[in-house]
């Protein structure tokens, strides 16, 4: 087995570990951040997928993906954990008061 | 730049314009957003125009060719997508003027809208509209990645503008939801650009060879679409996602954003999986929309407040437009199946859209919408519920309108190709939207029992459900004009020399 190869099949398994957590954990942070494994998973297969020729230079384009994966997963993150602070009102956040007032019907 | 780049300007203008409604801000930006929606109905008459004019159209960024560059693609079935976004999105657009209306005039103070979600409103919206229109352009399979992230996220932040607790929990099962549909679909690409070294669905379209590679990239990213499309078993987080948004908000989500998922679905099993797709697993496909439908139905029946009714009315009518796969065997009959989904996404676009902004009239009115305290309604929110009365006679499929005409087309390929449990669905379908559309009807014409609360509902709120009602119902009268402009290019004909696997 090439490293590129075991690096891709790690991805794959991190991407099911992230799967598994994110179905099984009821927590939204676990939530959170199972989804983040999961897209780790991901562009560790593409990162993986773009040096299989171990002489050649590594393929540029699954590196512009990875970059803007990582683009896509941090703005997701910021609005996932936005949300979960709102849902949960923690002190300190704006939202407190918001969320006393508007009890749901 | 040339003269005719219509394609770039109609996903330029929303960009723009939500740009320039986020640093200027404030109160401008109903009109903002009204401007940027002149602007797009502009590009896509010029595109429509040039699309029947000269054929499909390739437009390659920056002057790069794929399979560098990202290029941008339209042929009819783009154009019929980007017809359904721009009707419904002037829809969107009149609307909210005067759904966030209330909050600077003393008579009608919104307890849940707050002055902060009406100026958070028109960027985000602006920004969904040109990830929408981007999304239907894009001919490259990792573009499609980026414009449904920002769909997502755009989305998302809009069902959170209501910021009570119940809509933050459904705002963030529904990002939860899409994001894990998204790494799946890019998995799945991450396999098709290991096998081809390409990411281009015209070059791929011709290179896709049925190995076990191909298959497993399929499944992925068909798995991922479906997810984001909430077809059924994976439609859990739709309700409360489309219910308890702001009526423009679930408009825009259960008319447009799930139709984007199901638009990139068709797309990719007729041009880069279409040496791969089986008739077995398009079968498959229509089975999980059969359930979708009878579940959906059901489910709508049971409900007790009217946008969840209608967000429940959303995932069995995301079940017709699957159906359509099990038609794919015969090249003949795909193609004509293929047209009748796309019809009936269009009409039930403009349908669903009318209902929900109906059941927000409704709503601005009651101050609720629980369906057992709505008796009488009808007096005082008439052209509403006409409204959704002729909406729904789009959905239950009956002449002249739209969803007969979408239904139609769908039955005479289903007839065709002898599949009579597609015939079944279709029929059991139309009966089941009658029953869950006609209990408000029924009650809003029954004498009040309970006085309301009488807010003044703007009138564009309750004009603007007719129109769009009109529009379904008129769709079914002008069909020769649509399905003409969904053929140019042939978007359902395979590549020369192919057909679907046996």
């Amino acid at each position: 087995m090439t490293a590129a190869a075991l690096y891709a099949l790690s991805g794959i398994a991190l991407f099911g570990i992230g799967f598994h957590a994110v179905v099984v954990h009821a927590h939204r942070l676990r939530k959170v951040l199972a989804v983040n494994i999961m897209s780790s998973g991901v562009f560790l297969v593409l990162v993986a997928l773009a040096s299989r020729t171990p002489d050649a230079a590594p393929d540029p384009v699954p590196h512009a993906m990875v970059l803007t994966g990582v683009v896509v997963a941090v703005s997701a993150t910021a609005v996932a954990l936005s949300l979960v602070r709102r849902i949960y009102g923690e002190p300190g956040s704006d939202n407190r008061s918001e969320n006393t007032r508007d009890t749901p019907p | 730049m040339s003269a005719d780049a219509w394609v770039v300007w109609i996903v330029i203008t929303p960009l723009l314009g939500a740009l320039a409604s986020f640093v200027i801000g404030g109160r401008v930006g109903p009109q903002i957003a009204l401007v940027t929606a002149g602007g797009i109905v502009v590009s896509f008459v010029g595109l429509t125009r040039q699309l029947a004019l000269h054929g499909p159209v390739r437009y390659a960024m920056g002057g790069w060719r794929a399979p560098l560059g990202i290029e941008l693609y339209a042929d009819g079935l783009s154009a019929v997508m980007l017809l359904m976004a721009t009707i419904v999105g002037l829809g969107i657009t009149l609307y909210s003027r005067g759904y966030f209306s209330g909050q600077h005039r003393d008579s009608a103070p919104i307890k849940t809208e707050s002055a902060h979600a009406q100026e958070a409103f028109w960027p985000l919206w602006l920004f969904a509209w040109g990830a929408l229109n981007a999304l239907f352009l894009t001919g490259d399979i990792f573009n499609l990645y980026v414009t449904l992230e920002l769909l997502t996220l755009c989305g998302v932040a809009l069902i959170g503008l209501s910021r009570r607790r119940t809509a933050s929990i459904a705002a963030f099962q529904y990002l939860l939801a899409a994001l894990v549909g998204s790494l799946f679909y890019l998995l799945g690409v991450a396999l098709i650009y290991s096998e081809y070294a390409t990411l281009d669905c015209m070059s791929l379209s011709r290179i896709v060879e049925p190995t076990a590679a191909s298959a497993w990239a399929m499944a992925l990213m068909t798995l991922g679409l479906i997810l984001k499309s909430a077809l059924f078993p994976l439609h859990f987080w739709l309700p409360p996602a489309h219910g308890n948004a702001p009526a423009p908000v679930s408009s825009l989500l259960s008319a447009l954003v799930v139709k984007a998922s199901f638009y990139f679905t068709l797309r990719l099993w007729f041009t880069v999986f279409s040496n791969v797709s089986t008739p077995a697993a398009g079968s498959l496909l229509a089975v999980l929309g059969a359930a979708a439908v009878l579940y959906g139905s059901l489910q709508a029946l049971r409900q007790r407040r009217l946008k969840m009714l209608v967000a429940y009315s959303t995932v069995a009518q995301v079940g017709y437009l699957f159906l359509g796969f099990a038609l794919i065997g015969q090249p003949a009959i795909a193609a004509q199946a293929a047209s009748g989904v796309v019809y009936y996404a269009l009409s039930h676009a403009s349908a669903k859209a009318a209902m929900f902004f109906a059941a927000g009239a409704v709503m601005r009115f009651a101050g609720h919408d629980h369906l057992d305290q709505l008796h009488g309604i009808g007096q005082h929110v008439p052209i509403s519920i006409f409204a959704f009365g002729l909406a729904g006679m789009s959905l239950m499929g009956l002449p002249p309108s739209g969803g007969f005409v979408g239904k139609w087309l769908l039955l005479r390929a289903a007839i065709d190709a002898g599949q009579w449990w597609v015939v079944a669905v279709i029929l059991t379908g139309g009966l089941l939207a009658a029953a869950y559309i006609f209990p408000l009807l029924n009650r809003s014409f029954a004498k009040a029992a309970e006085p309301f609360e009488k807010h003044p509902v703007p009138r564009v709120m309750e004009w603007m459900s007719l129109v769009l009602a009109l529009v379904a119902v008129t769709l079914g009268l002008i069909a020769t004009q649509p399905l003409e402009l969904l053929e140019i290019g042939t978007p359902f004909s395979l590549p020369a020399g192919q057909e679907f696997a046996p």
